[in-house]
């Protein structure tokens, strides 16, 4: 048995969640806290 | 730990720390896989399918430790009320969640090659299938709690007693008949080689860097979500 299509499969697996879960965390937090500093007080 | 339970003083750490920690565990990724992937050599037994170790263990490792972290933060959430332990416990759910997704299709993808079959319903699989739903039930729980406006002690009080599948995973290879290997890594050595071992400690700790940051990221985006909440509960009154 070819042991590499197993072998990218599972590294597209890890790569995908790894960086779906960093994207999706840094863009949620870039839009919590835009919304966070336009509540601020202009004074 | 009690220092960094302000809000105020954790963000003007967190802030630097989150794209340190990001970057630097980027780079280690990139180096430890490409590192087991082009020079690690083959496996004697197992041959190329051991390059599926590199992202494996750590994805094994950080679905455990996202709950371990879970259960700390709960305890401290339970006994001390700290108010970042619940935001702490919930910014980890997810991260540890896909973690655990990670290390079983991984494993699975692994187990098709060098076992025959791409799943088998031991104790090792199995416990690690449980820490999934555990993950699911908890970001479920918190979820709907923080929603009706609650402190967040059903979901604490879940992520205490769901601690109790770690040992359970951990010893699994070691009470039940398992197809999964033993433990290869110890406090006081190892069994892998150091040509194997090298490339897998650099991806570890890299993945574990890059989870820190994203769980950082996280909490940086629930606190910033209270901050709001509250100023339109101010408004509205």
């Amino acid at each position: 048995m070819n042991p590499w299509p197993f072998v990218f499969a599972a590294y597209a697996v890890a790569l995908i969640g790894t960086l779906g879960l960093a994207g999706s965390s840094f863009a949620a937090m870039r839009r919590a806290e835009r919304a966070a500093d336009a509540l601020k007080d202009p004074r | 730990m009690h220092i960094f339970a302000n809000p105020a003083r954790f963000l003007r750490l967190a802030r630097p720390l989150t794209a340190w920690l990001g970057w630097s565990g980027a780079a280690l990724i990139a180096a430890g896989l490409a590192w087991g992937l082009l020079l690690a050599p083959p496996d004697y037994l197992q041959g190329e399918t051991v390059r599926i170790l590199y992202i494996h263990v750590p994805a094994a490792w950080l679905g455990m430790a996202g709950w371990a972290g879970i259960a700390v933060a709960s305890l401290m959430q339970m006994v001390w009320r700290h108010p970042l332990a619940g935001v702490a416990a919930r910014a980890l759910a997810v991260p540890g969640a896909v973690f655990a997704f990670v290390c079983l299709a991984t494993g699975s993808l692994w187990g098709r090659p060098a076992w025959g079959t791409w799943w088998e319903w031991d104790g090792r699989m199995t416990s690690m299938l449980v820490l999934l739903f555990l993950y699911i039930g908890f970001v479920a729980l918190a979820e709907a709690e923080r929603e009706r406006g609650g402190e967040g002690r059903l979901a604490a009080i879940f992520g205490l007693v769901g601690a109790v599948n770690l040992p359970v995973i951990h010893y699994s290879v070691l009470w039940w008949r398992t197809l999964h290997q033993g433990q290869s890594i110890g406090l006081t050595g190892s069994s892998i080689d150091g040509s194997m071992l090298r490339p897998l400690l650099a991806s570890t700790l890299g993945f574990s860097l890059l989870f820190a940051s994203v769980v950082l990221m996280r909490m940086r985006a629930a606190l910033a979500r209270q901050k709001v909440e509250a100023r339109m509960k101010r408004m509205a009154t």
